[in-house]
């Protein structure tokens, strides 16, 4: 589609910034990291907007999500171990032959589950992760509701790092690689469908997960805008006062709220597993500039969280392009700061924030 | 009023009080005087202080480290079937601890920063009379505990670090590195990358952000621009960036054919992911295959990258498939204790507690600047690495370099290195005065 070739030539004056392909790359990879943002960042403003508390164990929600990719993989690959008397290691002892005993069962539709686990993981992924996150609420959470904030931040941040203590304990500090399907395993050649140059790769899961997310942000705006559960929630965002009198149990539904939230960081884990091999230190990486995007997309506003999830991740992109960081050196590092100190200056209550809200 | 009235009785009772009141505090400190160096063992036993990583992102090369300074101690003591203690060429080493002291340890945690790492190196040497330290898995880490050791007196046996700086610009006379640098990681993977690449390609770097990654880049670049290769360009990466697609993306139409990946431990496993989910191992440039190259690899770093290492060029220490004898009795000896074989980190951690043993053996004494004289050009064989010399110069052990590929072909889950060419010494050796740096004094200190 050379249309878009022509546009992109038009949107950017000659000189440094030439290069069309590099810039489409770069966007793709904005909106990709983006998307891994927008989750993360919806589920958190799910809970402070419901709950009033700010989670910072929200990061190990979505790095638990990962795990449960790397134990459902786990599973599925145990393996029969066999001592093969005839041939032994370097230290001596005899030589161990495994096999997956669902290659063995199922032959090579065992093979095809195991190719598939990250995908299938989701499945499992849901109930356990709502199971975690309606068992921190009902735990912990819900006694510092009436603490300040501070109590929370300090508590919630206590319990990340229980949490990322537990993974390491039990599946060491090194990051476990887990492979997207085969079918998807590759890169597409975007190039060639745009009309842009054979240079346009990009890999097919990259895709496959910016639909992914597209399709959870939908999916939750679509439950909260046209359920009535959605609508007794969104009811409660505004003043669970009067939702309480009107003989409701609003705590039981911020509760599952809670749980819904944890389900979302969750998946984003599972899905970003092929992405990047997840350790348990995962999700801390994401979790500051994750509050960096609620803050920006304005507290409690969930549109705004999307939206900023997507600005910042695709800025961030843009800043680390060589031809900008030959010019300002650093910026890469420093981008989405910086954004966020102007747009706080210039719309203190963030992009799309309510009035009222962190204001009292 | 009253007048002093001093009796002969009085100014020798006096007398005899003034000399023990004076005398009592040389009674408490009389170790100060007798000791004329920082923590000499005065009892039955020796304390080692082994401060490796036993949290953050390189816990598991710690924990590596860690077996194998445990296995050397039982050897030292010993116990166990001695492991390298019967391959090496120096017989100073009886397996009755050093010196007659049996070996006792301490431990610590670097957690791979530097401050933290330097303050339980300070507490081990303070607290727990550590007269030696040795351990650690990055070059921050080396650079900044190695300057505690200098200023304290206590001798520093590096662990796992690489950057040219920890023998070069940052040596000291108290610390020694058996490890190899990036510069040698350049020169001995340089010509194999000529043979296998040719000599008209187009090299790009992604470089983690500190002193090693900076080294490496240099070392690198220079041998491939000897080779007659061009940079097409060298971008900083953050340490531990996670995701690398913005800095892989530019690489895919810059016109470069290689891709070389100055990254380790974390950063590496997720760059080179990465980069093949971009295509970059299936993509064609210039009319030849794209290239991916990791300079320094381990074991470890290789588990993590799965699939994506297959085929993959660099460089390492040492291997455990290496089939001579010091290699297979040390292999044997980690199998049998822990039910694998070791990685590089271990095998260098284990090498470097028996080196120091042995030169206190050959010093006869534990006094630091004996034992700095007996390791200053020693020459040795037997673990693992071939004929190796510990430079005086510089305090960097000259000896073989493995280059090696991710297996094509793995027979175990440890069988994920293939060793290419192991690079004589000679060709690796180089010239210590090219990175200055002053050793400074062997002068003893009381700590």
């Amino acid at each position: 589609m050379p249309i878009l070739h022509l546009l992109l030539e038009h949107s950017v004056d000659n000189g440094a910034l030439r290069n069309m392909d590099a810039i489409f790359l770069q966007f793709l990879n904005g909106l990709d990291k983006g998307g891994a943002y927008a989750l993360i960042a919806l589920g958190l403003t799910l809970v402070f907007g419901t709950l009033g508390v700010v989670n910072f164990a929200h990061g190990a929600l979505f790095m638990l999500g990962a795990f449960c990719a790397v134990t459902f993989n786990k599973l599925l690959s145990l393996e029969l171990v066999v001592l093969d008397e005839t041939k032994t290691t370097a230290w001596g002892t005899a030589l161990e032959v495994r096999t997956a005993y669902i290659e063995n069962w199922f032959g090579d539709f065992g093979t095809t589950i195991l190719d598939y686990s990250v995908p299938i993981s989701i499945i499992v992924a849901i109930p356990v992760m709502l199971l975690i996150g309606i068992a921190m609420e009902r735990g912990l959470i819900k006694y510092f509701y009436k603490r300040p904030h501070a109590d929370q931040i300090l508590v919630t941040f206590g319990m990340a790092i229980v949490i990322q203590e537990i993974i390491k304990h039990y599946f060491g500090a090194n990051p476990i690689p887990q492979s997207a399907p085969d079918i998807v395993s590759g890169s597409a050649n975007i190039g060639l469908w745009l009309g842009l140059g054979d240079n346009v790769v990009y890999p097919w899961w990259r895709l496959v997960y910016f639909a992914f997310s597209a399709f959870i942000i939908a999916a939750v705006f679509a439950f909260l805008q046209f359920t009535t559960y959605g609508m007794v929630v969104r009811a409660g965002m505004r003043d669970s006062e009067t939702v309480g009198l009107l003989g409701i149990n609003i705590e039981k539904r911020f509760t599952v709220v809670f749980g819904l939230a944890a389900v979302v960081a969750g998946l984003a884990g599972v899905m970003y597993t092929p992405i990047l091999p997840p350790d348990y230190h995962m999700g801390m990486d994401f979790l500051v500039l994750s509050f960096v995007v609620v803050v920006v997309g304005g507290m409690g506003s969930l549109p705004g969280a999307v939206l900023a999830g997507f600005m910042l991740g695709i800025l961030q992109s843009f800043a680390s392009m060589n031809e900008i960081t030959s010019l300002f050196p650093g910026i890469d590092q420093i981008i989405i700061y910086l954004v966020a100190v102007v747009i706080l200056l210039t719309m203190p209550r963030g992009l799309l924030g309510r009035e009222g809200v962190m204001e009292e | 009023m009253s007048r002093l009235i001093m009796t002969r009785r009085g100014l020798l009772k006096a007398g005899a009080a003034s000399g023990v009141a004076l005398a009592a505090p040389m009674s408490f400190v009389r170790g100060a005087y007798a000791e004329d160096f920082c923590n000499m063992p005065t009892g039955s036993t020796v304390t080692l202080g082994f401060n490796v990583p036993q949290s953050g992102a390189y816990a598991d090369e710690g924990a590596d480290e860690l077996r194998a300074y445990q296995l050397a101690v039982k050897h030292l003591n010993g116990e166990g079937d001695g492991g390298m203690l019967g391959t090496f060429s120096s017989k100073a080493l009886k397996g009755n601890g050093i010196l007659g002291k049996k070996v006792a340890y301490v431990t610590g945690d670097t957690q791979t920063k530097s401050d933290a790492a330097r303050a339980s190196a300070k507490r081990m040497i303070e607290k727990d009379g550590a007269i030696m330290i040795t351990g650690g898995s990055s070059s921050g880490v080396a650079v900044a505990v190695q300057g505690l050791c200098q200023e304290t007196g206590v001798i520093f046996m590096a662990g796992l670090t690489h950057s040219n700086d920890t023998t070069g610009k940052d040596k000291k006379r108290y610390g020694f590195r058996h490890f190899f640098n990036a510069y040698q990681s350049g020169l001995a993977l340089g010509p194999i990358l000529g043979e296998q690449f040719g000599a008209d390609r187009r090299a790009y770097h992604l470089t983690a952000d500190y002193t090693w990654g900076w080294t490496q880049e240099e070392s690198i670049k220079n041998a491939t621009e000897g080779l007659g290769w061009e940079t097409v360009n060298a971008v900083r990466t953050p340490l531990g960036a996670g995701d690398f697609s913005q800095y892989l993306t530019p690489v895919l139409n810059s016109g470069a054919d290689v891709l070389i990946l100055n990254h380790y431990g974390k950063d590496m496993v997720n760059s080179l992911t990465q980069a093949v989910q971009f295509g970059m191992r299936a993509k064609q440039v210039n009319g030849k295959n794209f290239e991916i190259v990791v300079p320094l690899f381990s074991r470890l770093m290789a588990q993590g990258a799965g699939e994506n290492i297959k085929g993959i060029l660099g460089t390492t220490n040492w291997n455990w498939s290496l089939e001579d004898d010091a290699s297979k009795a040390f292999v044997k000896s980690f199998g049998q204790e822990y039910g694998f074989p070791p990685s590089q980190a271990a095998h260098t951690c284990y090498v470097q507690t028996l080196l120091y043993a042995d030169a206190c053996e050959r010093a006869g004494t534990f006094s630091p600047p004996q034992v700095i004289a007996a390791l200053e050009g020693f020459e040795f064989d037997g673990m693992g690495n071939g004929k190796t010399l510990y430079r005086a110069e510089d305090h960097q052990c000259m000896k073989d370099v493995l280059v090696v590929r991710g297996n094509e072909n793995p027979t175990s889950q440890f069988d994920l290195l293939d060793v290419v060419k192991i690079v004589p010494r000679d060709q690796v050796t180089y010239d210590p005065a090219i990175f200055g740096g002053d050793l400074g004094p062997a002068d003893a200190k009381s700590c």
